[in-house]
C-alpha cells in the first residue's frame, strides 16, 4: 500500500451546463499527489484550477456538474461519494485556504470561536483542550499572544496574520490534503513569501499533503514537488517541477516561465503570452492554444495533441515540443 | 454600560431630534400599556363599574364636562382615556407579536430559499410575488372574512401579510452572503447546512431586519385599526384603538367628535413615535448612508 498516492484524480470532468452552452471548466484532467508532496496546479485566470479544487471536496453547485472521472483518496472514489461522506472528508481530511483572508473569515465571530468550530465538528475533544490545541495552532503558524488573540476579531488583524490564522484553522483537524486556492495572491509582496514558507514548514511537520493552486509559476517553483499546468480545463503539461521550470516542453508552459519578472534583465520588455484565452464554450477544433502558439502547424488546427511523455519527467500535450535548450 | 453611553449610536442619537421624539413617545406607550390599568380607576370593559347616566359625557374643559372624565365619555359611559390605556395596550400586543411571527416565518422562509436555491427557491418567492401584487389590507380582509374574526384571527392575517418583507429581504442579504469565501470556508470544514445557516448566515443577514421590524409594528398597528375599523378586526370585548374610532364614528355627526378623535389621535402619536425612531435607526444601521 506504500506506493498508492495519497489522491489520485483520474479523467476529472467538471461541465457548467449554462444557457449559452455547456462549459467544460475540467475536462478530463488526471493527477497524482503522494503523502507529503506538493503539486502546483497552474494556469491563467479562467483555465478551470478552482473548480479541479471545489471538485474535490464535492462543493460544485448547479448548473456545474461532476460529469465522469474519479477523485480517490486512499482508494475512495469521491465523486461518488454521498454527501453525508463527503462532510466527513470535509475539514477533516481535505481542508482548505482560500485567497482572501479579508472574507474568508466571518467578521462576527471571534478567531476563537471559529477554531473552536472546526475542532467541535472532527474532534472529540473537550472544551479545554480544544483551547489549548487552538492556541497551539496560532502559536506554531507565528501568531504570538495566542491565548489573549483568540478573543479577537478578524478585523483587529492584519491581512497577513489572517492568513496565518486561516492556514491554522486548516490545519487543526490535522487534514492529509490541503487545497490551497491562491492563498498569497490577495496580500503584500512582502508577507507572501512569509506565508509560503509557513505554509511549507507547517506541511512538512504535519506530514500533509498540499495542492498549491495559483497563476503565479514563481510561487510554485518554490514549494511544489511537481506541477501540473492547466489550459483551458485540460492538462497540457506535467512533470517534476525542476524539469518542467527548467526546460518546459509546452509551448504554453514556455510563455508562463517567459512572464515572470527577472531581475538579472531589468532592461528588457517583459515577454507575456500574446492573445487572450478562447471562449471556453466554443474551443476551436484541434489543440486549444494553437490561436497563441508561436510554433502552430496546420496539423495543431486538425488534431488535438494528446499528453505524452517528453524529456525527463515531463509529459505534455503538444504535437510539436520544445526540447531541452530550444527556444519558443 | 459606559461602554454604549461612549458609542458612536448613542452620539448620534443625542444629536437626533426625531430619534429623541419618536423613543420619548415609544417609552410613553410602553409606559402607558404596562401601567395602564393602575393608572385608571375604571376599567371599562368591567360593565358594573359603568354607569349609563355618564355617557356622552363631553371632554372636561367643555360645558357639562366631568372631572372624572377628562377626555370624555362614550355612549355606554366608558371613559374615553381609561378606553385609550385598554385599547393601545391590545392595539400593541397585536403589533408586536404579528411582528415577531412575521419576522420569524419570512427570515426562515428567506434564508432557505436564499441558501438552497433552485425549485424551494421559485416556490416562495413567487408566493412572495403574488401576495406583494395585493394591497395589504385586502389580503388581511379576505382572510379574516375566511376565518372570522378575533385577535388570533388578526394575528394570523398580519403574518400572512407581513413575512414577505422579511423573506425578500433576507433572500437577498444571503444571496450575497453565500458568495463570500466565510461561508465556502465553513462548507469545506465540512459543516452541516443547518449549522451554516445559523451560524455563519443568520446573524450577518440580521441587521437591515431591525429596521423594517421597527416600522412594520406602526404599519400593524395601522393595518389592525382598519380592519376593525371596518368591523372584521378585533371583538368588541376586546377593542383596540381602532375600534373606539369605529364605536365613535358613528356619532361623530352629531357632535359627539370626542369618542373617535382621541384614540385617534393616539394612534396617530404611536405611529409617527415608531416611524421616528425607525428612520432613525435606517439612517445609523445602513454603512452607505454614513
Amino acid at each position: 500500500m506504500t506506493d498508492q498516492p495519497l489522491l489520485s484524480v483520474r479523467d476529472l470532468r467538471t461541465y457548467f451546463h449554462t444557457f449559452s452552452g455547456t462549459v467544460k471548466a475540467v475536462d478530463g484532467v488526471s493527477f497524482e499527489i503522494g503523502q507529503g508532496e506538493v503539486m502546483g496546479l497552474v494556469g491563467e485566470s479562467g483555465g478551470g484550477k478552482s473548480v479541479v479544487g471545489f471538485s474535490i471536496l464535492g462543493l460544485i453547485d448547479s448548473p456545474g456538474k461532476i460529469e465522469g472521472g474519479e477523485i480517490l483518496l486512499n482508494g475512495k472514489d469521491l465523486a461518488a461519494a454521498s454527501e453525508a461522506e463527503l462532510r466527513e472528508v470535509r475539514g477533516r481530511e481535505i481542508s482548505m485556504v482560500f485567497q482572501d483572508p479579508m472574507t474568508s473569515l466571518n467578521p462576527l465571530h471571534t478567531v476563537g470561536r471559529q477554531m473552536d468550530e472546526v475542532l467541535r465538528l472532527h474532534t472529540d475533544l473537550d472544551a479545554k483542550a480544544r483551547q489549548t490545541a487552538c492556541v497551539e495552532m496560532l502559536e506554531s503558524v507565528g501568531i504570538s499572544r495566542a491565548a489573549e488573540r483568540l478573543k479577537a476579531y478578524p478585523h483587529q488583524f492584519s491581512g497577513g496574520m489572517r492568513q496565518r490564522v486561516v492556514i491554522a484553522i486548516a490545519l487543526l483537524a490535522r487534514p492529509r490534503l490541503i487545497i490551497a486556492d491562491e492563498p498569497t495572491t490577495a496580500l503584500d509582496v512582502t508577507i507572501q513569501s512569509q506565508i509560503l514558507k509557513l505554509m511549507r514548514s507547517q506541511i512538512a511537520e504535519k506530514g500533509a499533503s498540499m495542492i498549491l493552486i495559483t497563476h503565479d509559476l514563481a510561487v510554485v517553483s518554490e514549494m511544489a514537488d511537481h506541477i501540473t499546468v492547466l489550459y483551458c480545463g485540460k492538462v497540457v503539461e506535467r512533470g517534476h517541477t525542476r524539469d518542467l521550470i527548467e526546460a518546459p516542453s509546452h509551448p504554453y508552459t514556455r510563455g508562463l516561465i517567459d512572464s515572470i519578472p527577472d531581475t538579472e534583465n531589468r532592461h528588457e520588455r517583459l515577454s507575456q503570452v500574446p492573445g487572450t484565452v478562447p471562449d471556453i464554450r466554443n474551443l476551436p477544433k484541434g489543440c486549444n492554444f494553437q490561436d497563441r502558439c508561436p510554433r502552430a502547424q496546420a496539423l495543431c488546427a486538425e488534431q488535438e495533441p494528446a499528453l505524452a511523455p517528453q524529456h525527463g519527467s515531463l509529459y505534455a500535450a503538444c504535437h510539436f515540443p520544445l526540447k531541452p535548450g530550444e527556444a519558443a | 454600560m459606559t461602554g454604549f453611553f461612549a458609542s458612536e449610536f448613542f452620539h448620534n442619537y443625542r444629536r437626533s431630534s426625531s430619534a429623541i421624539i419618536g423613543s420619548a413617545l415609544m417609552v410613553v406607550f410602553a409606559f402607558a400599556v404596562i401601567a395602564g390599568p393602575f393608572l385608571v380607576a375604571q376599567n371599562p370593559y368591567d360593565i358594573a363599574s359603568l354607569n349609563l347616566m355618564d355617557s356622552y359625557k363631553p371632554p372636561v374643559w367643555l360645558p357639562g364636562g366631568d372631572a372624572q372624565f377628562w377626555l370624555g365619555t362614550d355612549g355606554q359611559g366608558r371613559d374615553v382615556w381609561a378606553s385609550i390605556l385598554y385599547g393601545a395596550r391590545i392595539s400593541l400586543f397585536i403589533g408586536l407579536v404579528a411582528m415577531i411571527a412575521s419576522c420569524t416565518i419570512g427570515t426562515l422562509l428567506g434564508l432557505i430559499a436564499g441558501f438552497y436555491g433552485g425549485i424551494i427557491d421559485s416556490v416562495i418567492m413567487r408566493i412572495a410575488d403574488i401576495q406583494l401584487s395585493f394591497p395589504s389590507i385586502l389580503i388581511a380582509l379576505f382572510l379574516m372574512s375566511a376565518v372570522g374574526t378575533g385577535v388570533d384571527k388578526v394575528l394570523i392575517a398580519l403574518t400572512a401579510v407581513g413575512w414577505v418583507v422579511y423573506a425578500r429581504t433576507v433572500r437577498g442579504s444571503t444571496l450575497s452572503e453565500i458568495e463570500k469565501e466565510y461561508v465556502q470556508a465553513a462548507k469545506v470544514a465540512g459543516l452541516p447546512n443547518h449549522k451554516i445557516i445559523r451560524k455563519h448566515v443568520l446573524p450577518n443577514v440580521l441587521t437591515p431586519l431591525i429596521v423594517i421590524a421597527t416600522i412594520q409594528v406602526g404599519t400593524f398597528v395601522l393595518i389592525e385599526a382598519s380592519l376593525s375599523f371596518l368591523g372584521v378586526g378585533v371583538p368588541i370585548t376586546q377593542p383596540s384603538l381602532g375600534l373606539l374610532i369605529k364605536n365613535g364614528f358613528d356619532v361623530l355627526f352629531s357632535g359627539l367628535w370626542w369618542t373617535s378623535v382621541f384614540p385617534g389621535v393616539a394612534i396617530m402619536m404611536l405611529v409617527f413615535g415608531i416611524n421616528l425612531f425607525g428612520d432613525f435607526l435606517r439612517d445609523e444601521l445602513n454603512p452607505r448612508l454614513k
